[in-house]
């Protein structure tokens, strides 16, 4: 019998109204409304979210793992591109 | 609550409703562990939770309107087959995950008309048990619906199953909606709808689904089956048995 793997969907939930949508994990299934679904099944079913995306895993470029050190560490040691030598006036509380 | 006089009809009635959630949230529960893929286990255990929730709701209910003690647990777990309001479909074995499909959607296409019904109904209680239901019931229909066109318009395998699945449980539809006196006593109180006036609402619900699903609908048949008058099918009792066994083996346990 011939098998066929469903896509892979990478699922995002929005926990409250005014936050962002979190990745929060992935679904197999067989087209995007189902896989609402199973996502609105698997992920929101402890009131953790009001919205939902989701996105087909192969949609998604990623970087590469091993270009990390070219990428990533450059910025290890610019500390002056952190705001931590400025004085903070009280009213700017979310900084 | 004020003590108010109930109609056995109306008492009937609720049972009906409370068994129909309490046997096929059971069914349902039987996919927990077997489902095809890890996404629809949870989504068949989802679903039937809603349904045994909806039956906890509704056999408290029947109990106090019924007034002689009874409570959720010996409603669902101490009566005697006959004692069993469902409709028969609810109770037939899942078979495969197409049939099961072609019920839930049957099914929650019916009870998503008749909880917009009793969301006005004159008992308080049941009018907030049909606001919350029906929240429920049409994300079956439409989680059903979906995987109903899917399998019916779907591969050569998936759509003998479906076709197979809509010939098997088609005759029992029959039962929604024959007329009965319960019905016609609850319709005239203003209790709920009788189940009859439901029929063409839940024929437009239904046949676009099927047909966009390329599901051929079987012609009418004299079949009836009478589980709402507590006469039931052959696969009732085991699923009672199962259904009953830890509260007739430790009587009162609890969690």
């Amino acid at each position: 019998m011939e098998r066929k793997e469903w896509p892979l969907w990478e699922v995002f939930v929005r926990s409250r109204n005014g936050l962002d949508h979190k990745h929060c994990g992935s679904v197999h299934a067989p087209d995007a409304k189902l896989a609402l679904q199973v996502a609105r099944d698997v992920y929101t079913r402890r009131q953790e979210g009001v919205s939902l995306w989701v996105v087909q895993a192969d949609h998604i470029v990623a970087s590469d793992p091993d270009a990390k050190p070219e990428l990533f560490d450059p910025a290890e040691d610019k500390i002056y591109r952190h705001p931590t030598f400025y004085q903070l006036p009280d009213e700017v509380n979310h900084m | 609550m004020t003590q108010q006089m109930t109609s056995p009809e109306h008492i009937e009635y609720v049972l009906r409703l409370g068994d129909n959630a309490l046997i096929l949230g059971q069914r349902l529960s039987e996919w927990c562990g077997h489902a095809p893929v890890l996404e629809e286990d949870m989504a068949l255990a989802n679903m039937s939770l809603d349904l045994i929730g909806q039956a906890r709701m509704l056999l408290t209910h029947a109990g106090r309107l019924e007034g002689r003690g009874r409570d959720e647990d010996q409603l669902a777990f101490l009566r005697t087959e006959p004692n069993y309001r469902n409709l028969t479909l609810c109770e037939l074995p899942n078979q495969d995950f197409a049939r099961t499909m072609v019920r839930n959607f049957l099914y929650s296409s019916f009870q998503k008309l008749l909880w917009e019904r009793l969301m006005t109904s004159s008992d308080a209680e049941l009018a907030a048990i049909a606001a919350k239901s029906i929240k429920e019931a049409r994300y079956h229909a439409q989680h059903a619906g979906d995987w109903v066109i899917r399998l019916g318009d779907g591969t050569a395998e998936s759509h003998a199953r479906a076709q197979g699945a809509l010939d098997y449980l088609w005759p029992y539809t029959a039962e929604f909606f024959a007329a009965t006196p319960v019905d016609d006593t609850v319709a005239a109180a203003g209790v709920g709808p009788a189940w009859s006036e439901l029929e063409t609402a839940w024929e437009a619900l239904v046949l676009p689904v099927l047909a966009e699903a390329t599901l051929t609908v079987p012609a009418r048949t004299p079949f009836r089956s009478y589980g709402k008058f507590g006469r039931h099918s052959e696969h009732m009792g085991h699923l009672l048995a199962e259904m009953q066994i830890m509260q007739r083996t430790y009587p009162g346990a609890q969690w």
